[in-house]
Formats: C-alpha cells, structure tokens, sequence
C-alpha cells in the first residue's frame, strides 16, 4: 500500500509530468508563464482543484452512472474551480487579475478532467488524492520551469512572489523580447520538449 | 465598419489559438492531417457561433438579472455540454451527411478551451448582442484558419527529416511559433 501511493505520488513528478509527458492542458502552459510568479500561482490553483476532484470523484465513484459520469465530473470540477476563483478574488487579488480567465479555465483543462477519468474513476480515495497532488506538482514545477526560462530571458528577472526577484541580469543584458511574446512561449515549450526527450530516451 | 474592424481583430490580431492561447490542444491533436483539421475547424465555427449566443442570453437575463455572477463559470460549462449534446443529436436525425463529416469533434468540443475561453471573453469585454456574434463566429474562423494553415505546415514537416528528439509535438510546437510570428505582423492593421 505504502509502497503503490509512493508511486502513485511520484510519477507525477518525472514519468508521466505534464505538459511534458502527457500533453495536455497546454492552454495555461502556454499563457501564464511570462512570469514565474503567474506560472507557480496557476500551478497551485490547478493542483488545488485536482487534488479536490480526485477526492470527490473517487468517493463518488460507485454512486455515479456511468452513462452521465463526465458531466458529472464537469460539475464537480467546476465547484472546485468557482471556490478557487472565489479564494483567489479574496486573498491574492492582483494575481487573480494577471491569471484572468484561465482561472475559470481551469474546468476545461484536459489534464484535471483525464485524472478524473482514467485515475479517479478506478482507484480509491487515498489513491486518487496522491495522484492528483503528484499530477499537480508536477505540472506546477513545469510551468514554473518554463516561466523561468521565458522570464529570464524575456525580461532578465526571475519574480517568485508579488514583486519578489531572486535573480536579475547584469545591466548588459539585453532583454529577449521575443520569449516573453506568444511566439517565444511556444518556441520555448518546444524546444524543453525536445531537452526531455534528449535526457529521458535512454 | 465597426463591426468589420471586430471581425478582423478576432480573426488576425487577436487569433484565438496563436494570441490568446486558447485551444492548443486540439490545435495540436488534430492537425496531423488535413482532413481532420478541416473536419475539427467546422465544428468548432459551429458550435462556436451557438455557444456564444446563448450563453451571452444566460448571462445578461439569468446570471445578471439575479446577481448570481458567481455561478459563471458553473453556468457556461453545463450550457456548452449540453449545448454539444443536443448539437450531435439533431444533427444526427436531421443533417446525417454533416454529422458524419464532423464525426469524433464533436464530443470533443466540451473540453476545448476556444469555446469556453471565447464565450468568457465575450462577456469580460463587455459586448452587446451583435458584437457577440460577430466576435465568437470571427474567433471561429480564426480558429479554423490558423488550424488549416498548421496542418498543410505540419503535412510538409512529415516529409523532412528532423532530427530525433525534436520529432512530433516538439518541432510541432516549434512549427507553431513561427506561425505565431506571421501572425504577429497583423498587429496594427486595425
């Protein structure tokens, strides 16, 4: 027992992380990581609702039939997803500004919906939570990976919090623009794609 | 005129997919072939269009009137789901030669992001009825467009020889970005 929710926690985190392994959910991937901070808030928002509807849906899982299950699983993550939005707009309001509408999105991010289905549905909820919070880590670190790169080179910085840079170029740089514009996020993306598949394939 | 300059903001300047990053994974899914790229680009214009309408009607006579704002999020997605439920129902008595074109999109229109993330869109810039409409059908077309391009892109890259960690999604992503760029030069047209 022990030993599988280790696993189950822990393949979030390399073997199948998102976007990298599964792509999914590669809306907000691509949005949000102009800034490290707006990455790793929407990371948290999104781990947030995974790990919840992993729960609910697991608890649910011998009530819901199966005929009606993915609408259900909709309304279930979109509860979660309007408690979120709600908590953001109380506590952390000039992110949820920045985030704008990929909050609400989150409903409709592949990624919480294909955890519900093909892990959720089938597992209990010990389970179930330790996938979504090692799912959602995983894809937290990776957007606050890829922010960092865009960031770094788009702007010279890397912002964690509200404001907070860990990290600023010398006054030579020359900031990349490019990175920080749509282009740039899918550029950047590819080619981290490409970096993993160089390091994982043998 | 005004609602000429809408149309072509949403199409070029404000593209769904490449500007405002709405719908990439279809975008990725479906574009490995022409066909389905056409097929997919159908739907979503279709289903679109409805989406946009109706649930701009739930919001400003049901969500507004009430002071239930709050209930957004909830209220669209159910109305989008049920919307592409009855969508593929009716198609299928009515028009079979359509549903059979549009086939598996349908269903997975529910979780793309373009259609959700457009109808919030919508309702975030304020717009009436008319520019509703006007706008969700030009993000449809601009969904389609820069869907169709990838793909005639994309069956060009099958042909090259990548090199081997790049394959796939990778220098697809890449592909993308560059399309992206084009798109950039639209900026200032309007």
């Amino acid at each position: 027992m022990a030993q599988s929710l280790a696993k189950e926690f822990t393949k979030g985190l390399w073997a199948e992380i998102p976007p990298f392994r599964l792509v999914l959910g590669l809306c907000p991937v691509l949005a949000v990581t102009t800034k490290v901070e707006n990455g790793l808030g929407m990371g948290i928002a999104t781990t947030f609702v995974l790990v919840f509807s992993n729960l609910l849906v697991s608890l649910l899982r011998n009530i819901i039939p199966s005929k009606v299950r993915i609408a259900c699983y909709i309304v279930i993550i979109a509860t979660f997803v309007t408690i979120v939005e709600l908590g953001m707009q109380a506590l952390v309001y000039p992110l949820f500004l920045k985030l704008g509408i990929f909050i609400p999105l989150i409903v409709v991010n592949c990624i919480v919906l294909g955890r519900a289905e093909a892990f959720a549905s089938k597992n209990g909820p010990v389970l179930a939570v330790a996938d979504g919070l090692g799912i959602g880590i995983g894809f937290t670190l990776s957007l606050a990976a890829l922010a960092a790169v865009r960031e770094l080179l788009g702007a010279g910085t890397i912002t964690i919090w509200n404001g907070v840079t860990i990290f600023e170029m010398g006054v030579n740089f020359q900031p990349f623009a490019f990175m920080v514009q749509a282009p740039g996020a899918f550029v950047a993306l590819g080619l981290m794609l490409a970096g993993m598949n160089l390091i994982g394939k043998k | 005129m005004e609602y000429f300059e809408l149309a072509i903001g949403c199409i070029f300047i404000n593209n769904i997919l490449l500007a405002q990053f709405l719908g990439n994974c279809p975008f990725l899914g479906t574009s490995k072939k022409m066909e389905t790229a056409v097929g997919m680009a159908m739907a979503v214009i279709f289903v679109l269009v409805l989406a946009g309408v109706i649930t701009w009607v739930v919001d400003a006579y049901l969500l507004k009137a009430f002071d239930l704002e709050y209930l957004r999020t909830v209220s669209f997605i159910l109305v989008i789901a049920s919307l592409v439920q009855f969508v593929e129902m009716f198609l299928k008595k009515s028009i079979p030669a359509l549903y059979a074109g549009l086939g598996i999109f349908l269903p997975l229109i529910t979780t793309n992001c373009a259609v959700m993330g457009a109808c919030l869109l919508n309702i975030s810039k304020e717009y009436g009825f008319m520019k509703t409409l006007v706008s969700s059908f030009s993000y449809a077309v601009g969904f389609g467009l820069a869907l169709i391009l990838f793909a005639g892109v994309r069956e060009r890259i099958n042909l090259a020889k990548v090199p081997k960690p790049l394959q796939d999604t990778s220098i697809a992503l890449v592909t993308a970005g560059v399309i992206a760029l084009t798109f950039m030069s639209f900026k200032g047209m309007v």
